[in-house]
């Protein structure tokens, strides 16, 4: 009894300590993005769930540039595209790679991507560039076909020809066979939605409407259609049409085998082009612009189809050897404006789920 | 109970502080930041959008299949794991605790692991293809039943080795056959825990996410898949908010019907013990339990099979290459270091939740006399319930909006993933430790307190001996728990350095054959290491552990 | 009512005591005193506010008003473990986790006593319980009368400045009970504890205690030594309560003053059941509707002229027969005449 009472003082010393460690714990985390020092040699970089590359590549940056890069992956295209938009003016990153041409108006039309005129983009990549805005917000790095690819050795053993056309999918002996990634769910799906689109105008929903009456199958992801559902794929699925990239055949090359057992239907395709940016607000913008300059650079380019599945937008860089043979990009794709996808997305989506889901 | 001096007041006031502190910053700012926008689109008050939302037909068609997948799965759930329930915890024979870790296995591996073993399982080619269940909302309400079962079977067995055998066997005495026994006297004893897991079923099926846009597509959505797609797709937050508006009220809902018919927690923790041998009597059941058991082990064996049958014949060439980084490079680390990372993640992550559990276990297991704190510590023990049944894609963005400044900016910080962890782990570490704590008599506190045991020395005399058990259970379930979470973890900004189910959806994500074997291997040991965690906690024999 | 000795030192005081559960009062302006060195019980039935009265005291409820002192010195700030005061509930509460000696050395381990006294002490007390050699001995393994010697010992291993008994015994049987409560009675007064203890059963009252407070609804009745309260129920509910049979008044009670004390002027009269006793020389008289015989003597129930239904005895040989009329006596030591409607 000469003390007071030691309950409430133990219990709020317990509070005190606690909440101490707690904001000591996230006062400590916050300093990696404060210190300006430290600022000044890290660059943060968001990008997709697909991002890949070697060692080898990134610790070349680093020698050069003495930049070390923290890659954050941020889901699919969509969602890192939101995460983006909703984190304006407060950036949780520098710059981004890899919002492709179908969300690059969302998010140059929410003013987040600093202006940067990259110097020493090659030739070929003019072509790429996102046309209906400012157009130098945004750096092409590389493309893509989104194409049908088909399995074509289930097709020998079902003494079938395989389809050829868009039209072909929705024709009855196709029955059953196809699967494609969803449209609202999935980058690569929303492309193929929109290779029909470019393929059939306005009549895209008679056909979407055959195609379900001819037993799509719709799956939420790229990765569930090709490597769950596809016969070739991982998984050695039930359906040997999927809806995948002019650049999917030669993972398909057997052991022991030089050719693919499976091709790209290149009248199929609708073209993917993936940008970078720098964002606004970040801590580190320079940083970021001399990353930009690295990704178009010919030791970045020449690494992506090996590491990320695509083509580089400098068609001076050599591909690999199996790419010139068995992934040969579409000499036609089908186009939709960024500007058209801009001003009609929610509404083609919105209908789309409407024919899809009964 | 602590003397209710102004000063002890003061102490649990602080002391609740720290988790309402922590489930502030971490769950109500990030999912009211997000939810704002969408009542504040351009920074005015806009709720008509909002009410035009609720009036769209594509909603009216996501609620409605929402409702009746869920309806329908938590009545098939109810059905196949009450007789399971008896076999498991009125029964005693061999095998009975390796079952009873393969009925709890589900509900902590990854969805999105049990979406592919799934699918594996009823592709037209599969052991289950005649059934034509691919694609169709058949194969989602199974797996949702396979996810559940466990929560069901524990809940209700748990509570079914609390009923007095003798009730039954008076009734049995006055003439009644068994299932006249069954339906006039245990059933009716049963409802409040078959309505608790019923309730609770219903809040896990509603808010699924992994399972229904891995077997569903986009053909069926559920709030849910809806609001990972406003918010990833869309870019709709006013939609998204108004279904995340209607989440929460539904939920809220829910966890009231729950909290109502949960019976006194005290009896949770009883240990009747009761188990007898099985008779011949039983022989339907255990057949069913089989059925129950054939069903909840197929789709891992499908996983297991997967990972050891590759292109020329049986081989672990798939676990020998967890070492690597995968087929052209799918990885940005080896699947071995992120099972390491993920070891430690979880061990924060359940440090975590342990700690912010306890007190609030502490907290609302105090018997209380005014009305006024028994209703407030309802809200409090509901307020810590919510993130179960919240959109991880509504916290994660709402993380990535809110968590923005000094000293609060984490949108990129390693930490995030322990404390999103935490969060989904921290209701169950609840609901394990509370009810034990309760059922200590408040008299031996206050035994020992008059005999001069300060608060401290009255928690290591009463409450540390009696919980220690629970304690460990409910460490090692958080634990489980975290090392297979994956839909919070997922829509955090991720570092190098992903926990292993994110390297296997990343390997799955990947062209190539030997990635999807790892990713099949990768799952096996998923699945395994939690297995594990939960075969020990079998062990200690808590009996609340994973039950609502 | 309360008699104002507790001023004394070393003696628990409550002044004015006031406990609300949701506003609703469970001891309304109550005040007792416990003197040292004695024994005092709080008689009442069960939701009379005695329990909470006993939690207050211990520390364990926040009194609304009035204030509860030791020595003199206000308790008001002085959290439970503290109070130097012990608690002991009816059944045992003993911790689970240790044995015997665990328990009842439990206190003297928070004290740090040296392990070699702890040991010796702890001895001592189960030797003063009557549970020599039960150290070692897990509570599970214990009887009731056990669990509750061993929650004795601990209870006194410190010499608490005021024991606090919480219906100590009513958890068990009647012949173990009857047993324990004169153990208890002798170890309290062996001991020179100074003891508190709450009950509903005034059997158990009478056999450990040497002083008394009734109450009901809150309320202190009546206080005092034992004996006083005994022979001077404060009204009808406290006779009935202290186990008087009947309480007679009106003209049933005026019919019995005449024959007993045609002097005096009260109306009300409490009456044990040993008070009316057939008797040939009795001056009542009455009809047997009911006997029924007890080893010690046959209980009878009558239907006494002008006084109405009581309950009476009569001797083991007598051979009253429902329908006999009898006539009775009364004897004047087993009534108490009870004040208020003069």
């Amino acid at each position: 009894m000469r003390t007071r009472t030691g309950i409430p003082r133990t219990w709020a010393g317990v509070a005190v300590v606690a909440t101490a460690l707690l904001t000591g714990v996230t006062a400590l985390s916050g300093c990696g993005s404060t210190d300006p020092k430290e600022s000044s040699r890290t660059i943060t970089i968001a990008t997709h769930d697909s991002w890949a590359m070697s060692k080898s590549v990134m610790a070349e940056f680093t020698r050069k540039t003495g930049i070390t890069v923290r890659i954050t992956r941020n889901g699919d295209v969509g969602e890192l595209t939101s995460k983006l938009v909703l984190s304006k003016g407060d950036p949780f990153a520098d710059g981004f790679f890899g919002v492709d041409n179908t969300f690059a108006t969302r998010v140059s039309d929410a003013g987040i991507v600093a202006d940067y005129p990259a110097p020493g983009q090659a030739a070929s990549a003019a072509r790429f560039a996102l046309s209906g805005t400012t157009g130098k917000e945004l750096t092409p790095i590389d493309y893509g076909d989104v194409c049908v690819n088909v399995d074509n050795p289930w097709f020998a053993r079902h003494h079938l020809a395989p389809p050829v056309t868009l039209d072909d999918l929705a024709a009855p002996q196709y029955k059953g066979l196809t699967v494609t990634p969803g449209a609202q769910s999935s980058s690569t799906g929303l492309a193929f939605l929109l290779a029909t689109i470019g393929r059939y105008g306005d009549g895209w929903k008679a056909y979407w409407a055959k195609l379900v009456a001819n037993d799509i199958k719709i799956d939420v992801g790229w990765t569930q259609a090709y490597e769950s559902d596809f016969t070739a794929g991982g998984g050695r699925g039930d359906r040997p049409i999927v809806v995948s990239y002019s650049s999917s055949p030669p993972d398909t090359v057997p052991q022991g085998a030089t050719k693919p057992t499976t091709s790209a239907l290149l009248d199929t395709c609708f073209r993917q082009v993936e940008y970078a940016g720098v964002l606004k607000g970040a801590a580190n913008p320079k940083g970021m612009e001399e990353f930009i300059r690295f990704m178009i650079g010919r030791r970045f380019q020449a690494a992506m189809p090996a590491e990320m599945y695509v083509y580089p937008v400098d068609s001076s860089v050599p591909l690999p050897a199996d790419w010139s043979s068995w992934a040969p990009v579409s000499p036609k794709p089908y186009v939709v404006t960024p500007a058209a996808i801009a001003a009609h997305r929610s509404e083609w989506l919105q209908d789309w789920a409407d024919i899809t889901s009964r | 109970m602590m003397p209710r001096t102004r000063r002890a007041r003061t102490g649990t006031a602080a002391l609740a502080a720290v988790p309402l502190l922590v489930i502030v910053v971490f769950f109500l700012y990030p999912v009211g930041g997000m939810i704002a926008r969408g009542f504040w689109p351009g920074g005015s008050f806009a709720p008509r959008a909002v009410l035009d939302v609720l009036a769209r037909p594509r909603v009216h068609q996501v609620l409605w299949f929402t409702l009746w997948s869920a309806g329908l799965a938590t009545a098939i759930t109810v059905i196949a794991g009450v007789p399971v329930a008896y076999v498991l915890h009125r029964l005693r024979f061999r095998g009975r605790s390796l079952l009873r870790t393969v009925v709890v296995l589900p509900f902590v591996l990854p969805t999105v692991v049990v979406g592919i073993a799934f699918e594996q399982l009823i592709r037209p080619s599969g052991p289950l293809g005649g059934l034509h269940l691919d694609g169709t909302p058949a194969a989602i309400v199974a797996a949702l039943v396979f996810f559940n079962l466990g929560v069901v079977v524990r809940t209700v067995g748990i509570f079914w080795e609390g009923i007095d055998r003798r009730t039954s066997e008076a009734a049995a005495t006055l003439g009644a056959a068994p299932f006249r026994v069954f339906r006039t006297v245990t059933l009716p004893a049963l409802v409040p825990a078959i309505v608790a897991s019923a309730s609770v079923v219903f809040l896990f099926c509603s808010t699924a996410f992994g399972v229904v846009l891995t077997l569903g597509g986009l053909r069926y959505a559920n709030v849910e898949t809806e609001i990972y797609v406003l918010t990833t797709q869309d870019l709709d937050l006013t939609a998204a908010a108004a279904l995340s508006v209607l989440q929460v009220v539904v939920i809220t809902a829910l966890l009231v019907v729950a909290s109502r018919s949960r019976r006194d927690p005290r009896a949770l923790a009883q240990q009747v013990g009761a188990a007898r041998r099985p008779r011949r009597g039983d022989l339907l059941l255990l057949a069913w339990t089989a059925v129950v058991g054939i069903f909840l082990a197929a789709p891992l064996v499908t996983l297991l099979l997967a990972s050891v049958r590759t292109d020329s014949g049986w081989s672990l060439q798939y676990y020998r290459a967890l070492q690597s980084t995968g087929q052209d490079g799918a990885l940005l680390v080896t699947a071995t270091s992120s099972l390491l990372h993920s070891l430690v993640i979880a061990v924060q992550a359940a440090g975590l939740a342990l700690v912010l559990g306890v007190v609030v276990s502490y907290l609302v297991s105090r018997p209380r006399s005014g009305g006024g704190s028994r209703r407030l510590a309802g809200l409090f023990d509901g307020l810590f319930m919510l993130p179960l049944g919240v959109s991880a894609v509504t916290l994660g963005f709402g993380f990535l909006i809110t968590l923005n400044r000094a000293p609060l900016d984490l949108r990129t910080s390693v930490l995030l993933i322990p404390i999103a962890q935490a969060m989904v782990a921290l209701p169950l570490v609840v609901r394990t430790v509370a009810p034990v704590l309760a059922a200590i008599d408040p008299r031996l506190r206050e035994a020992a307190s008059s005999l001069g045991a300060g608060p401290v020395r009255v928690l290591l005399a009463v409450d540390l001996p009696h919980a220690w058990r629970a304690l460990l259970a409910a460490t090692g379930f958080a634990f489980a728990v975290s090392l297979g979470e994956f839909g919070a973890t997922s829509f955090l900004a991720r570092a190098d350095s992903p926990t292993l189910p994110v390297v296997i959806y990343q390997l799955i994500s990947h062209p190539g054959p030997l990635n999807f074997g790892m990713a099949m291997a990768g799952s096996v040991v998923l699945a395994t290491a939690t297995g594990l965690v939960m075969l020990l906690v079998d062990r200690l024999r808590v009996g609340s552990v994973g039950a609502f | 009512m309360a008699e104002q000795d507790g001023a004394r030192d070393g003696a628990l005081a409550v002044r004015g005591l006031t406990v609300r559960y949701d506003g609703v009062p469970a001891t309304d302006d109550v005040d007792v005193d416990v003197p040292a060195g004695s024994v005092t019980a709080v008689l009442g039935p069960s939701g009379c506010g005695k329990s909470t009265l006993l939690r207050a005291i211990a520390g364990l409820e926040q009194p609304d008003a009035g204030s509860i002192s030791y020595a003199g010195a206000d308790l008001a700030r002085v959290p439970t473990h503290r109070r130097g005061f012990a608690l002991m509930f009816q059944d045992g509460q003993l911790f689970p986790h240790t044995d015997v000696a665990g328990n009842v050395g439990y206190a003297l381990r928070l004290r740090r006593w040296p392990k070699a006294q702890v040991r010796s002490r702890v001895e001592e007390l189960l030797e003063l319980v009557g549970l020599d050699g039960f150290g070692p001995r897990m509570p599970q393994t214990l009887s009731g009368g056990e669990r509750q010697r061993v929650a004795l010992a601990r209870s006194l291993a410190v010499e608490p400045r005021l024991l606090l008994l919480d219906e100590p015994l009513s958890a068990l049987d009647r012949g173990l009970r009857e047993r324990l409560a004169a153990d208890l009675h002798d170890i309290l007064r062996r001991a020179g504890t100074t003891t508190l203890l709450v009950t509903h059963d005034h059997d158990e009252a009478f056999a450990i205690a040497d002083r008394m407070v009734v109450m009901r609804a809150g309320r202190v009745v009546q206080a005092g030594e034992l004996a006083e309260v005994w022979r001077q129920p404060a009204d009808a509910w406290a006779a009935r309560f202290l186990g008087y049979a009947d309480v007679l008044d009106g003209d049933a009670a005026a019919a019995l003053r005449t024959v007993i004390a045609p002097e005096e002027q009260w109306t009300q009269i409490a009456l044990r059941r040993s008070a009316l006793v057939v008797d040939p020389a009795g001056a009542l008289l009455g009809t047997v509707l009911a006997a029924r015989a007890t080893p010690d003597q046959i209980r009878l129930e009558l239907e006494v002229d002008r006084v109405g239904r009581v309950g009476a005895v009569a001797e083991p040989g007598s051979r009253a027969q429902v329908g006999d009329r009898v006539r009775i006596g009364v004897r004047t030591d087993r009534v108490a005449v009870l004040p208020g409607t003069v």
